[in-house]
């Protein structure tokens, strides 16, 4: 009896404010019932297989195309996006012209938008008679229902994540750096390759792969304009729905474990480079 | 080099650093410029065809097609299926981080990361998992059809992937937000006698109620325009449960552009209303932060 009151005790620092127990009792039920318990589904599931199955099930030709498809239209996407989201955190940041605000408050678009009239709205924008795709065509450049519709899709959602997370950092940076070295005659260029990119790269490298590890599991507005071939435009997502359909549960789920390691892994890497982010900014405050 | 002719000529220098200016001022509006050709063809373009297509054939054959049974059914169940998943995810947001923000404990770091973990999910595996657990073979499945309840192909399923993708939202706003406000106010209240129920409502509430609002518009914004998770559970019944953006799919999906694109501007404005929302929540803190700020600065 004793001890189980100072077991408690031990774990956590005395506190005067009362409902510890019951509000941490609570949120572990909750977590546990709605997260992880479906979680281990997951886990369970994939146990079920043999070694030889789960091998044969997610290195399948089929399943490696859709990787290389979802892995590659992530990356390109996420790059571009921390093109962009730089040059647009920094236009919001260190200019002002008429706008700025709207500009500022629609970045965060892609997170409020539903994914599926993303993709739909995207569809008509680049197929062949849409707004965007009839420029593109007498050029040879087709979007829609290629590699390069996946890509415009994920960059679309992976826009807010570049420019939300180098925002802050570049109001907080002193400009008197920067001046000095235009002082001591710096070009421009030279000023933003050596002074302020090393600055904000902590910051632009965790957008990244946000927006990376965003993209990797986005399905909703990609469906719409990738036209689903398989080995040709079948993301991972869409073949783990795929397989489902067809019943094959456990195939399904075999390829599910492979996207899920990736998120996870990609989670680590988050939480690291926020620590280094964290850190940077502690020292220049 | 620069230092002797600077000081030799200063015509020169002058005409060189009105050069300079002119050179940044240039580059300012290109970068200006091309931030804006990029934001406008990824974000505005497709936000305008959104609702240009919808009104293509007028708006009355826009009002007709939002007013299709179908349609109708789809909006009820959306309502539905925010009401249940938003109130239940508010109620852990604030139960939890009164937990993580208040005390300090073993393992608290961990806490943190496990209420992330649904971010890091793909919607896919977020249905997936459901599946596994309430579906026909999962674990549960049997049981289920022996007492005849039905939760994968119903609004349970829906209700239930809604809640896990939707999970970390109000918890991630308010975790940072009460552990930045510390517990000074709260042991004051307690040490005077309040209850912790009345410490509650008169101390912390008042304190975090802008964190939360804000925490509750981002999760009811993701509830409701969900997608890839609710596919995977929803078994796709017109009329019975066809969420709006699963509406949205099926109507693109027979070529019915002008009612897909209908029912998509529905939750595009409900996208527009969050934004203004998040906006106007940012700017109402960003304000009393400031005006406290000033207020702590006379005090000095």
């Amino acid at each position: 009896m004793l001890n189980i009151i100072q077991i408690p005790r031990r774990l956590r620092k005395y506190s005067v404010l009362p409902g510890f127990g019951l509000s941490l009792g609570y949120a572990l039920l909750y977590l546990g019932l709605i997260v992880l318990l479906p979680l281990s589904a997951i886990v369970t599931r994939t146990a079920q297989l043999s070694w030889e199955q789960f091998w044969a099930t997610v290195t399948d030709d089929r399943v490696v195309a859709s990787y290389r498809l979802t892995f590659g239209a992530s990356l390109a996407a996420a790059l571009l996006n921390a093109v962009f989201g730089l040059l647009v955190a920094w236009v919001i940041v260190r200019y002002r012209f008429p706008g700025r605000k709207l500009v500022d408050a629609m970045v965060d678009l892609p997170f409020a938008l539903p994914t599926a009239v993303a993709g739909i709205a995207l569809t008509t924008l680049y197929a062949r008679n849409g707004w965007i795709g009839q420029w593109l065509e007498p050029l040879g450049i087709k979007v829609a229902y290629t590699p390069l519709g996946i890509i415009v899709a994920l960059t679309f959602i992976g826009l807010p994540f570049v420019v939300r997370t180098v925002q802050p950092v570049l109001e907080d940076m002193s400009r008197e750096v920067e001046e000095a070295a235009a002082s001591l005659g710096a070009r421009p260029w030279q000023t933003f390759r050596r002074v302020i990119l090393p600055e904000l790269l902590p910051a632009v490298l965790t957008g990244f792969t946000l927006a990376f590890a965003r993209a990797l599991g986005e399905y909703g507005s990609v469906v719409f304009i990738s036209g689903n071939m398989p080995m040709r435009t079948e993301i991972t997502p869409l073949l783990i729905i795929t397989k489902l359909e067809q019943y094959q549960y456990s195939e399904a789920t075999a390829i599910a474990v492979v996207m899920l390691a990736a998120s996870f892994v990609l989670l680590l890497v988050i939480n690291l480079l926020q620590r280094w982010l964290s850190v940077r900014s502690g020292q220049s405050a | 080099m620069t230092i002797s002719t600077t000081i030799d000529r200063p015509a020169a220098r002058f005409r060189q650093i009105r050069v300079e200016r002119l050179v940044r001022r240039l580059l300012q509006i290109a970068l200006v410029v091309l931030a804006l050709l990029f934001l406008t063809a990824f974000l505005i373009v497709p936000l305008v065809a959104v609702f240009y297509e919808a009104l293509r054939d007028g708006v009355g054959a826009y009002l007709e097609s939002l007013q299709e049974p179908d349609a109708w059914a789809a909006i009820k169940l959306t309502l539905l299926v925010a009401s249940i998943a938003v109130p239940l995810n508010l109620m852990f947001g604030v139960v939890a981080s009164w937990a993580i923000a208040k005390f300090e404990f073993v393992g608290k770091s961990v806490l943190t990361t496990l209420i992330d973990l649904p971010f890091a999910v793909s919607p896919v595996i977020s249905g997936l998992i459901y599946v596994l657990l309430f579906g026909l073979h999962g674990w549960f499945g049997p049981w289920l059809i022996e007492h005849n309840i039905q939760i994968i192909f119903a609004v349970p399923g829906i209700v239930l992937a809604t809640m896990f993708v939707t999970f970390p939202f109000v918890a991630r706003e308010l975790i940072p937000l009460m552990a930045a406000q510390g517990t000074e106010e709260e042991q004051a209240a307690i040490s005077l006698g309040a209850s912790g129920w009345k410490t509650f409502w008169l101390v912390t509430l008042p304190n975090i109620k802008w964190g939360l609002l804000y925490g509750v518009i981002l999760c009811n914004a993701r509830a409701m325009g969900e997608f890839g998770a609710v596919s995977v559970v929803s078994g796709h019944i017109r009329g019975q449960t066809n969420t709006m953006p699963l509406h949205v799919e099926v109507l693109y999906n027979e070529y019915n552009f002008v009612a897909a694109f209908a029912v998509g501007s529905l939750l595009a404005l409900l996208a527009l209303v969050t934004l203004a929302a998040k906006s106007f929540i940012e700017w109402n803190q960003r304000r009393s932060r400031t005006s406290h700020e000033t207020i702590t600065g006379e005090g000095q």
